[in-house]
């Protein structure tokens, strides 16, 4: 929190007043420091609105074109800024489409904050119009979820919402408001919440687990580190960096671990997983000690369990316990806060190199290179690739850009191919691969920090998933950079399709609309590049422009992205083509 | 990696609050275990509620799912117990016709023999009352089924560990904040 905001925040806390309970909520938000909101209002959630329009001057609502557009933003907001993302809609269809991007945020472990309106009280559970059992359905994807049925409560429930939503393992929050609640009156007065007395956020390290690691660490011939988002949730890039550098070992990530360290490192030695490098994946099955660090084991990471890194120790970092054995069996697991266990564990460890197990990985990259790389990003058929669209991003932002990717060949591609010099530049979809959400992700993060460039990488069908959202670009002129990879096909379906249904492509080819003169629809700058001559300019010309900006770029349709684990194989039986 | 498949009775001490009892039985849900028996209530903490679920499942997912209870904020502990480590009890009642009891006098045998308890009696009908294992429940039902049953309920198992759970560690945490 900036001085200003937290001036602000004291004002707010300070005053005591008779205010509805729709006041309240702003008030509360402001409480909160929440600059920036997205939602879409409705008649169960209009008091609210009402007040919003109130405070303007204080505090900024983005009318987004759908109420996924909406949830997606708020994402993009936290992921980048690490602050909470808030998002608001009416009752019935407004709240259940904010459902998707709240799954998403549970997944993800994204900070958010979602509010709904709800029909009155007297009115819940009579199927009045638009009421939704919104708590209900949102139980399962929301790390806690409540109905305010009371003016009196908001204050509570929302303090509560904010430390449950941003505290330990982050996670998206559903607040619901009976409509007589808003309406109704309290003594308002904020207390923010510092502790629920059932929830223990983050579980003390125990410095024994730290030891026990540090030994299994320091007598590994072979170790390997695989981290992940924990590491940018738990703001530990310098100490994950101190611990890579003085133990020397070679260091792999996770889709969303991805940008903790810079890509350009030397024991970064890139992305596990399914389309992850081909030396991570499969060096993992033959690493002496795993070390996992803010990550979950996710399947599409290890691939067939019975046959990940069976023959290595595995040393777990976590701050969700549960997570410790859920997937993968564990000799160390040391529960707690990545930022302080790493600390713990520095000064515990031999300086070291390991530089013949590195070269195995730099040998196996040769071979990728050779094999998959270099076809990618320097091509000589006549098409052009995804991978060189990144490589010139790479080039015009000078690997400052934070890339927005949606779900997809796209997504994959430019997760192995952008240039992360920063932290937090990676915002993708990576547990729920939710279609849709780079563009509305794109527009909360270029809100959540100005200063940053960000690109969204979207392809044609996740594109036309949320394509209103360029509406809430105009609207607010938000200088996001829109990059749609045209294949005319569902590509990661089609690619499936093509490897293991005997090239049945059963409902992935597109025929797509004029793009372009959609985005010009929407008063954006607008262009389409189809020969690999136009694409150094055009990016150049995008990325020199201070407004939003809208390439799209019409790809070799039936590419594949290599390396691929195929689903249930094991990591080390990887395919290169 | 086929684990024996056991019963366990699953304890789950949480806050009083509305919801939780879908958390609880979506956890449940997701992984596709079906609930055997559930029973909530007041537990030996003011203001805390306890959770006894029974389950057959085996022991690797009952530490995940415990591992999963103890994730959701307003659960305050979780434990899993074999039927080894509890000892245990389900409750039930039957109504059966008035006259019966007086037409057959086989019916006061198996009361008295079984430990039953007359609840209420009136003209048409009398309840009788019965605590113990399934399987003495069960003995009861069959012997009471020939002459007719006009209505049979059970209650969920309730259950307590032999050895200590913990409690007093998590009361003084509670105090503490």
């Amino acid at each position: 929190m900036n001085t200003e905001t937290e001036n602000k925040t004291q004002e707010v806390i300070s005053k005591k007043m008779r205010i509805s309970g729709s006041e309240a909520v702003v008030r509360c938000l402001m409480a909160e420091g929440v600059d920036i909101l997205y939602g879409y209002p409705g008649g169960a959630i209009m008091p609210v609105y009402d007040e919003l329009y109130k405070f303007r001057d204080q505090i900024h609502h983005v009318l987004t074109r759908h109420e996924q557009g909406a949830a997606h933003a708020a994402q993009g907001y936290a992921r980048i800024s690490g602050r909470v993302g808030v998002a608001m809609a009416t009752s019935g269809p407004g709240a259940t489409n904010l459902i998707t991007g709240i799954a998403d945020a549970q997944i993800d472990s994204t900070p958010m904050v979602c509010i709904t309106g709800q029909v009155p009280s007297h009115l819940l559970g009579s199927d009045a119009f638009q009421e939704t059992d919104i708590v209900g359905i949102s139980t399962p994807v929301t790390k806690w979820n409540h109905q305010v049925t009371k003016a009196s409560e908001i204050p509570e429930v929302l303090a509560k919402a904010f430390y449950i939503a941003k505290s330990g393992r982050p996670g998206p929050v559903l607040v619901d408001i009976t409509k007589d609640a808003q309406f109704g009156e309290l003594d308002f007065e904020y207390k923010k919440c510092t502790g629920v007395r059932s929830y223990i956020p983050v579980p003390k390290t125990n410095p024994e687990s730290v030891k026990a690691a540090a030994k299994l660490i320091n007598s590994a011939k072979k170790p390997m580190i695989v981290w992940g988002q924990g590491i940018i949730l738990g703001k530990a890039e310098n100490e994950l960096k101190a611990v890579v550098e003085k133990a020397g070992i070679p260091s792999a990530w996770t889709i969303l671990g991805a940008s903790a360290i810079p890509t350009s490192h030397p024991l970064n030695i890139g992305m596990v997983g399914m389309h992850g490098n081909y030396a991570p994946n499969k060096l993992t099955n033959e690493c002496d000690v795993l070390i996992a660090i803010g990550m979950r084991f996710d399947d599409r990471v290890t691939g067939d369990l019975t046959k990940y890194a069976k023959q290595a120790k595995v040393i777990h970092f976590d701050i969700d316990p549960s997570e410790i054995d859920k997937n993968v069996k564990t000799d160390v697991a040391v529960i707690g806060d990545s930022k302080d266990s790493l600390a713990q564990l520095l000064p515990l460890l031999d300086a070291k190199s390991h530089d013949s197990w590195l070269q195995e990985f730099k040998d196996l990259y040769a071979i990728e290179f050779e094999q998959v790389i270099k076809d990618d990003l320097h091509p000589t058929k006549e098409g052009l690739t995804m991978g060189e669209v990144l490589k010139q991003i790479n080039i015009e932002s000078k690997g400052d850009a934070a890339i927005v990717s949606d779900v997809g060949q796209h997504q994959m591609i430019a997760c192995r191919y952008s240039e992360f010099n920063l932290t937090k530049s990676n915002i993708t979809s990576g547990g729920l691969g939710t279609m849709g959400f780079a563009l509305p992700a794109a527009i909360g993060a270029k809100m959540a920090e100005p200063h940053r460039e960000v690109v969204a990488i979207i392809g044609d069908g996740g594109f036309q998933m949320n394509i209103q959202e360029l509406g809430t670009v105009f609207q607010q002129r938000t200088p996001v950079k829109i990059v749609v990879l045209n294949n005319e096909f569902l590509g990661m379906v089609r690619q499936w399709q093509q490897l293991f249904f005997d090239k049945r492509y059963a409902s992935t080819e597109m025929t797509n609309p004029d793009f372009v003169a959609i985005a010009k629809g929407y008063h954006i700058q607008a262009k389409r590049i189809t020969k690999r001559e136009e694409l150094a300019d055009a990016v150049k010309e995008m990325i020199a422009s201070k407004e939003s900006y809208f390439l799209e770029v019409c790809v070799e349709k039936e590419d594949n992205v290599f390396p691929m684990v195929p689903s249930g194989a094991s990591v080390s039986d990887i395919r290169l083509s | 990696m086929n684990e024996e498949i056991k019963t366990f009775t699953i304890s789950i001490y949480t806050e009083n609050n509305i919801g939780l009892l879908n958390r609880i039985s979506a956890i449940f849900q997701r992984r596709h275990i079906n609930i055997e028996s559930l029973t909530t209530s007041q537990s030996e903490i003011d203001g805390v509620n306890r959770f006894v679920i029974v389950v057959n499942i085996s022991e690797s997912q009952a530490k995940k799912i415990v591992g999963q209870f103890q994730k959701q904020i307003e659960v305050i502990r979780a434990f899993y117990h074999t039927d080894e480590e509890t000892i245990y009890t389900e409750s039930c009642m039957f109504k059966i016709k008035s006259s019966l009891l007086f037409e057959e006098p086989q019916i006061q045998n198996i009361i008295k023999e079984s430990n039953t308890r007359i609840v209420t009696v009136n003209k048409e009908f009398f309840v009788l009352e019965k605590s113990g294992r399934r399987n003495e429940i069960e003995s009861l039902r069959r012997d009471l089924n020939v002459f007719g049953i006009m209505q049979f309920v059970r209650a969920g198992r309730i259950a307590v560990t032999k050895d200590e759970m913990k409690v007093t560690e998590m009361l003084l945490a509670f105090n503490n904040q």
